[in-house]
């Protein structure tokens, strides 16, 4: 399909404002002008709308398609939160208004939101304070090591390292360098956070670990309460990776448990969609000791019940967002728990982890499941056995899009060969995991019989599988190249 | 329970293929010690009471004020079809496109506004994007830090100074100097950057229209960077790149912009769009994802992420940024919106702007005491010194309904009667007229 | 398996002595661990390199790896044929793939021979 810019025919009229009524040479000095035009396509609406409804089918998306994809909790969205976000009362918001004069009165509604989500989150989690400014879970854990750098600063202690596990997601290393820290690898012992290689490394220098639990393999690290007493020793703070909150909503806070701060995903979560890729949002929440050093501004309630955005907190990092973080997504995980309440959430941890379970037990016997105890709300299996055959973790990936299914997480954890990471939440039926399974077996069994076929994978889409290589020497990455 | 579908049937049925008496024997890892010392919500609501709750609290918020408020984020018109076709699930449910048989859409898409934004800042290359315009103009800077080895950053005070504290927090545990240069009455101070540069400089940093709306020419600065091997970088405002100069004209080897005004809506600060653009020899510094146009085994085009090896899900804490996500669908959002718009609207949308804020700079210097800060030229934005207090005036015009814009001594000393004033296509002679009478009132 | 008239580095560059001259690259285990190779980012001409420092970095579609060099002096050339052709890393890593030539500062010390370097590849499986 031909791009945009291909289809463009000069001169055919599109959405245009009405026409200005100045040469543009009146309205600036020539010299400050472009030479030439921009090269923008130029279409009818009915070419635009066309081209990207035709592009929207060669796209799976949780809408049309089980995504049983490991780590990413890619639950349903549900529609009303879409609506919600694009209220004129908050799209049309500008995140300037207050800071004008008496500003905070023109936002009560935006700035209520954001506290009451603040709030939500404190309790689901069991830490002191939240901020919303983090734009997506990455950001998050720069801003959560940012944080965790201000402490130690200003207690003047002197800390270089912070501690990951191997199984730990790429970000939270890059993280943890792009701060300043030097990153320290620690190895896992049956899939968990091994004391004995935390021991090994803990000093007086370390400035904290990153965890998620469960952890990547969805397990439950069972050490935590001997991790906490061991980083206390030595003032190291514990941060957790909120990428696997789905697991245990009302089962286990974060802050009860000993974690300092946390960052949670609101696109996996809290139902907000992933967008092809973002915006996400990833708000982070700290104990009591870490609270002055958030990030400004914040949102706090007056005796007389009204909201406000202060900034004068001496300690604070600073600002890691423009403004507030990305409001329109925050909106819809604050519709998503109001529609859940309590119970509600609850449920969603429950539900997410019968479902993994089920699953793996429904497929343990044709899959090696490295791990195979009861999980969290994923698990880990292993094609190392089919790869014998020739049939490796990515020919079975893509053997599922053929089947309508988007395929689960591959090689990640780096930890477990050949890995295929499961994640089907608690928005999918039965049925669906079912015919799922039945489908996975079918693959398997024509793995056994007809390797070739698995490997030649998918057929059924749009393109077939891609040359990453060429795509990687040759470097085209704009129409004009 | 809403969104999950199992009834207690299903419940039991998956219990017993798993080998549990009940669900909560599946947490029974969980210690005791380790269990919730409270969840204290509230009960969950049906989606009419949500959805009235929320649009209770929507009425909250300022509603129909007519703005002149800009400061880098603007209230431009959204054509319809944007939102129609951003609504298609198959775009705004799907992941990350890292099975891009299944992901075609996204990424041509994708693809496609790389093409459209390096067009725009007339340069090669371009990523996905990142969260924001700040965060573009902190990873141009980590850029160009990483590909000259040097650690001063030379930023004028003329670049907005939203995004200036926000490259404070970001270096403030790294080894480098960002040094400032002050604004000459809200004009970029060329002679006094030119000036700052030296042999440990990694780049120069500009924005254009800067922020208080004058449109400059940074070519001389560029040149002077390039002659001490230190890279040239502008934040640009993508409606006005349309008919401006580029970046790429004036010799700069990084241009970025916030890519709100190109079909997001304001939303109270996010999310937004930050576009990321460079020449081609700096495109493996380039952060985040990129989308590259490949073939697959039998010779049909389609497209991938491409590059991947510089970031962090490879390698790690050697990543070029921890940055992970890109802001897809604001990218889409603004690839849609530009190509609704096209050449010709795109051009009209940044001209009207300008002509609207002429006229509103003519009216309110037509009033006593009103005048403009400097002679410079400016685009859709323009920056007037008043009799009085700028907070008061704009206190006075809020409570009229008309937002005036924004007050400079926030952010700027000694302009505490600053006022600064945008205009798009959207505001009407007509509003203009009764901001210059209202204001003439509270002057 | 190994050509025996090179010096071998355990993470896996090669280097040939020649005189006071080394030509340097990265061993058939290593390139065919990485994969396809996409990008090699070399040194300038007239750079320092030191024994055991990284001097460079090899990308491939799912990898990237820094070089050590595994000798010290300067840059006295660099193979320029690897900016349009990094395949010739993959295709041959102990000749046309080589990457860059150092005349010596000083002897390199520690290099493992081929037999040695072929024990240590092993461990690495």
């Amino acid at each position: 399909m031909s791009t945009l810019f291909k289809k463009s025919s000069p001169g055919r009229e599109g959405v245009w404002p009405q026409a200005p009524s100045q040469d543009l040479g009146e309205l600036l000095p020539e010299g400050l002008l472009r030479g030439a035009p921009a090269g923008m396509p130029s279409l009818s609406e009915l070419d635009v709308v066309r081209h990207f409804s035709l592009l929207s089918r060669k796209n799976f998306g949780v809408d049309s398609n089980f995504y049983p994809l490991g780590s990413c909790t890619m639950k349903y969205n549900p529609k009303f939160c879409e609506d919600i976000a694009g209220l004129p009362g908050f799209a049309r918001l500008h995140p300037l208004l207050p800071q004008l004069p008496r500003g905070d009165e023109l936002t009560q509604g935006a700035l209520e939101v954001m506290y009451e989500t603040e709030r939500w989150l404190c309790e689901i989690l069991g830490m002191s304070e939240f901020t919303l400014h983090p734009m997506a879970g990455a950001h998050g854990e720069l801003t959560g090591v940012l944080t965790i750098a201000a402490y130690h600063a200003d207690k003047g202690n002197k800390k270089t390292k912070i501690i990951c596990p191997d199984s730990a997601h790429g970000t939270n290393p890059a993280s943890a360098a792009i701060a300043g820290y030097e990153v320290v690898s620690i190895a896992s012992k049956d899939g968990i956070v091994d004391p004995d290689a935390l021991a090994e490394v803990l000093d007086d220098e370390v400035a904290a670990m990153m965890m998620t639990c469960p952890n990547t393999l969805g397990l439950f690290e069972k050490n935590l309460p001997k991790i906490v007493e061991m980083l206390r020793s030595v003032d190291a703070l514990l941060y957790y990776d909120g990428a696997n909150l789905n697991a245990i909503m009302g089962k286990m806070r974060v802050g009860d448990a000993g974690f300092d701060v946390v960052h949670v995903n609101l696109h996996k979560t809290f139902g907000t969609p992933h967008g092809g890729g973002g915006p996400g949002s990833g708000p982070v929440g700290v104990c009591e000791k870490l609270v002055p050093y958030l990030p400004v501004s914040r949102v706090v309630k007056d005796p007389s019940g009204r909201f406000h955005l202060r900034y004068d907190y001496p300690k604070s990092i600073g600002y890691v967002a423009p403004f507030y973080g990305n409001f329109g997504v925050v909106l819809k995980a604050y519709a998503y728990m109001l529609r859940l309440g309590r119970e509600g959430l609850i449920k969603v941890s429950e539900n997410a982890v019968l479902a993994a379970n089920y699953l793996r037990k429904t497929l343990d016997d044709v899959l090696e499941v490295p791990y195979d105890r009861v999980c969290m709300h994923e698990f880990v299996a292993s094609a190392d056995k089919q790869s014998q055959k020739g049939v490796r973790a990515l020919d079975i990936a893509k053997a599922l899009l053929d089947k309508g299914y988007h395929a689960p997480t591959i090689y990640f954890p780096l930890i477990v060969k050949e890995c295929l990471m499961f994640e089907p939440t608690e928005t999918e039926s039965k049925e669906t995991m079912d015919q799922f399974v039945a489908d996975l077996r079918d693959i398997l069994a024509l793995a056994e019989s007809d390797p070739a076929a698995v490997q030649a994978a998918p057929v059924t889409t749009p393109v077939g599988r891609l040359d990453e290589t060429r795509a990687a020497r040759n470097m085209e990455i704009t129409d004009d190249m | 329970m809403p969104y999950v579908p199992h009834t207690p049937e299903d419940t039991r049925a998956m219990l017993g293929a798993i080998g549990a008496g009940s669900v909560e024997e599946l947490f029974a890892e969980i210690p005791l010690a380790l269990r919730p010392k409270s969840f204290d919500l509230p009960e969950g609501l049906s989606e009419m009471a949500t959805r009235q709750r929320i649009e209770d609290l929507a009425a909250r918020n300022s509603n129909g004020m007519v703005s002149f408020l800009g400061a880098g984020f603007y209230d431009h018109y959204v054509p319809s079809a944007v939102d129609a076709l951003i609504s298609r699930g198959e775009f705004y449910t799907a992941y990350t496109p890292y099975q891009p048989e299944a992901s075609q859409g996204t990424l041509q898409a994708i693809f496609e506004y790389q093409t459209a934004v390096a067009r725009l800042m007339g340069m090669e290359c371009a990523n996905a994007s990142v969260y924001d315009g700040g965060t573009a103009l902190y990873e141009a800077m980590m850029m160009a830090v990483r590909q000259t080895k040097r650690v001063k950053v030379i930023v004028s005070e003329t670049v907005s100074p939203i995004y200036r504290i926000l490259l404070d927090t970001y270096t403030r545990n790294l080894k480098l100097t960002l040094v400032t240069v002050p604004q000459a009455k809200g004009a970029t101070d060329f002679a006094a950057m030119q000036a700052a540069l030296d042999d440990a400089t990694a780049c120069v940093v500009v924005q254009n229209p800067n922020f208080f709306g004058c449109v400059e020419d940074a070519s001389a600065l560029f040149a002077a960077a390039k002659a001490k091997g230190a890279l040239a970088i502008v934040s640009a405002y993508p409606v006005l790149q349309s008919v401006l100069k580029t970046p790429s004209a004036m010799g700069a080897d990084i241009a970025v912009a916030e890519g709100q005004s190109l079909g997001l809506p304001l939303s109270f600060g996010g999310p937004y769009l930050g576009i990321m653009t460079s020449t081609k020899p700096l495109v493996r510094q380039m952060p985040g994802r990129i989308v590259g146009r490949t073939q697959d085994g039998q010779g049909r085009t389609g497209y991938v992420l491409t590059l991947q090896a510089r970031e962090q899900h490879i390698r790690r804490q050697k990543a070029t940024s921890n940055i992970c996500s890109n802001q897809a669908l604001c990218a889409l959002r603004s690839l849609i919106h530009l190509s609704l718009l096209g050449e010709e609207g795109l051009a009209r949308t940044a001209r009207v702007s300008m002509e609207n804020a002429r006229y509103a700079a003519k009216k309110l210097t037509a009033i006593k005491g009103v005048e403009l800060l400097n002679g410079a030229p400016f685009g859709n934005e323009f920056a007037i010194t008043l009799p009085r207090s700028a907070q008061d005036v704009c206190l006075t015009l809020i409570e009229k309904g008309f937002v005036p814009g924004f007050p400079l001594g926030r952010y700027y000393q000694g302009m505490d009667n600053a006022l600064l004033v945008c205009c798009t296509e959207k505001n009407s002679r007509r509003d203009i007229d009764i901001l210059a009478a209202w204001m003439e009132d509270a002057i | 398996m190994f050509p025996t008239d090179l010096l071998y580095t355990p993470s896996h560059e090669w280097a040939k002595i020649e005189g006071d001259t080394a030509t340097v690259g990265i061993t058939s285990f290593a390139q065919e661990q990485l994969g396809d190779i996409t990008f090699v980012d070399l040194p300038a001409i007239g750079a320092t390199v030191t024994q055991g420092k990284e001097f460079g970095s090899i990308e491939s579609v799912k990898a990237a790896s820094e070089l050590y060099s595994p000798v010290s002096g300067e840059v006295v050339e660099v193979n320029a044929d690897l900016d349009g052709a990094p395949e010739l890393v993959n295709q041959e890593p102990f000749a046309g793939g080589w990457m860059i030539k150092v005349k010596l500062s000083a002897k390199p010390e520690g290099l493992l021979d081929a037999a040695a370097y072929e024990e240590n590849a092993k461990s690495c499986h």
